[in-house]
């Protein structure tokens, strides 16, 4: 019983503070901006080393989609879908979805690390006896190049995504390039679009503010750093995939009621 | 001047500061001497405010610092600076970097303008070359020694002459003769910047001795005694017969 209250307690103590962050970083970000020296920085670590690895991701994924689909629909006479199929799946999910968890592996790890280790060696504590906010200058300018730079990345990805998918269909099963690319401008609406900006937004600020927490309050030198890393990248994935469940029954949820309304004024 | 009052603090069940009072005059050096692991540092964070106390207070020029807001925090430890036991430079920096931070951060107090390049490059080289560090501007701190860090972190500490210098540990893991050097440079230091008030936190007898104006016994998460090191040593207490039976010679003779 004692465990479990103090576990509840942890909990609660955890959230309260993941919560203080958010809104110190947020607050620190609008009333004093960080310097542009480091949201550069930051800006290029997150969005330009990422690209490769995006990249990739997004244009095998929209291989396998394409190969996948091509064959399962080809049985039914609807292979002319392919295209919508994977453009869809990489507008709406796959792109915001396997953007966040490529930038959470390849930076968000690295972001937790380095916070991690400065605070187990006393850095973070030296920035605060000079008087210096480690949210405003350490989590500000990655929260904001998360913000920005996460939706850029997804947009990349889902290109990548529905080119990767174009070169099988249609260099590979044969498929001609209109019968891939025609029907997409009826199937893919604005909406879609907007769901996988809204998403890929809700996930940076998810994996840059889980893993900057996870740094901000390691203890317990090298080792303490390892955990709080595999713990940060843990999390965020679960969060992520939560978070893009109930996003996708809300959003969709608000659509249909807006679209109905629309329809029966 | 800083006065500490009834100050209290826990940590899981642990009571480590258990109601310590202390009171340091502005100019002043206290030295405060304890074994590892009573809290000599914690008391130290929670003058700077890194901390908050449990109960008690920590009041500063007049400014009680431990019931500020995190924004008043920031604005009221701005003349105080801290030397950390692994003296906590930022290791994605160089040297040079690393002793400009603050006054990058800061700009000058007194022009409420920020410094010039050349101003920020004089500032730091007079502060290396205070420390006794020559041409170690462009390494980083992965490239020093223990003690060479420790000196650069001195000159991160003075280079924007804070007037409250708080030492955690300055001569823990260095060889004699560095540890010398550094216990010669906060007494240097001391004397330069004036009405600067310093508390060095030690178990290195010699040092508190060579360094401070008056020592005090941490000892059970209390202040157990404070006296002037010609003094220190008259008191009647087991802990500082047994640290008196261990001192070869008086070192504060060495000063003179």
């Amino acid at each position: 019983m004692t465990t479990f209250l103090s576990l509840t307690f942890r909990f609660f103590t955890s959230v309260g503070e993941y919560v203080n962050l958010i809104s110190e970083a947020l607050v620190a970000s609008i009333k004093k901006p960080p310097s542009w020296t480091l949201v550069k920085e930051q800006l290029y670590n997150i969005g330009v080393m990422s690209l490769p690895v995006v990249a990739i991701t997004g244009f095998t994924t929209g291989f396998v989609l394409a190969a996948q689909s091509f064959y399962q629909l080809n049985e039914k006479g609807l292979a002319s879908v392919t295209g919508v199929l994977v453009a869809k799946s990489m507008i709406t999910e796959l792109g915001p979805v396997l953007t966040a968890f490529m930038v959470t592996g390849r930076v968000g790890s690295a972001m937790c690390a380095e916070l991690g280790s400065m605070k187990v060696t006393e850095q973070i504590d030296a920035l605060r006896s000079m008087a210096i906010n480690p949210n405003s200058y350490l989590v500000a300018p990655r929260f904001l190049s998360g913000i920005f730079m996460v939706p850029l990345l997804t947009i990349f990805s889902m290109a990548m995504g529905v080119f990767g998918g174009y070169l099988i269909s249609c260099h590979y099963f044969g498929m001609s390039s209109s019968a891939y690319f025609d029907p997409m401008p009826i199937h893919i609406t604005l909406f879609d679009l907007f769901t996988g900006v809204v998403k890929s937004t809700t996930f940076g600020i998810i994996l840059v503010t889980i893993c900057c927490y996870k740094g901000m309050r390691t203890k317990g030198g090298a080792a303490g750093v390892g955990k709080a890393t595999t713990n940060s990248v843990v999390i965020s994935y679960v969060l992520i995939l939560i978070w893009d469940f109930l996003l996708t029954i809300a959003l969709n949820t608000i659509h249909r009621e807006l679209t109905i309304d629309r329809l029966t004024k | 001047m800083i006065h500490i009052k009834d100050l209290k603090k826990k940590y899981d069940g642990n009571e480590v500061l258990k109601g310590l009072n202390l009171s340091v005059e502005t100019g002043e050096t206290v030295a405060i001497l304890g074994r590892s692991g009573v809290g000599k540092s914690v008391l130290l964070r929670l003058i700077i405010g890194i901390e908050k106390p449990d109960s008690g207070f920590v009041e500063v020029d007049g400014v009680k610092i431990s019931d500020l807001q995190k924004s008043e925090l920031y604005a009221a430890v701005k003349h105080m600076g801290m030397l950390f036991q692994g003296a906590a430079l930022f290791d994605s920096m160089t040297i040079e970097d690393n002793i400009a931070f603050y006054l990058k951060q800061h700009g000058n107090p007194e022009t409420k303008k920020p410094y010039k390049p050349s101003e920020i490059k004089d500032l730091v080289a007079e502060a290396l070359k205070k420390v006794g560090l020559e041409n170690v501007e462009k390494k980083m701190p992965s490239d020093l020694s223990g003690g060479m860090r420790k000196r650069a972190g001195l000159a991160r500490l003075i280079v924007y002459r804070p007037k409250i210098l708080l030492y955690d540990e300055p001569t823990t893991g260095l060889d004699p003769i560095t540890a010398q050097q550094i216990n010669e440079l906060i007494v240097q230091i001391q004397n330069e910047l004036e009405n600067t008030t310093s508390i060095v936190v030690t178990h290195d007898v010699h040092s508190a001795l060579y360094i401070s104006d008056r020592l005090a016994l941490h000892s059970g998460g209390l202040i157990a005694y404070v006296a002037k090191p010609d003094d220190f040593f008259e008191i009647d207490d087991p802990t500082i017969s047994f640290l008196k039976d261990h001192l070869s010679h008086h070192p504060r003779a060495d000063k003179s």
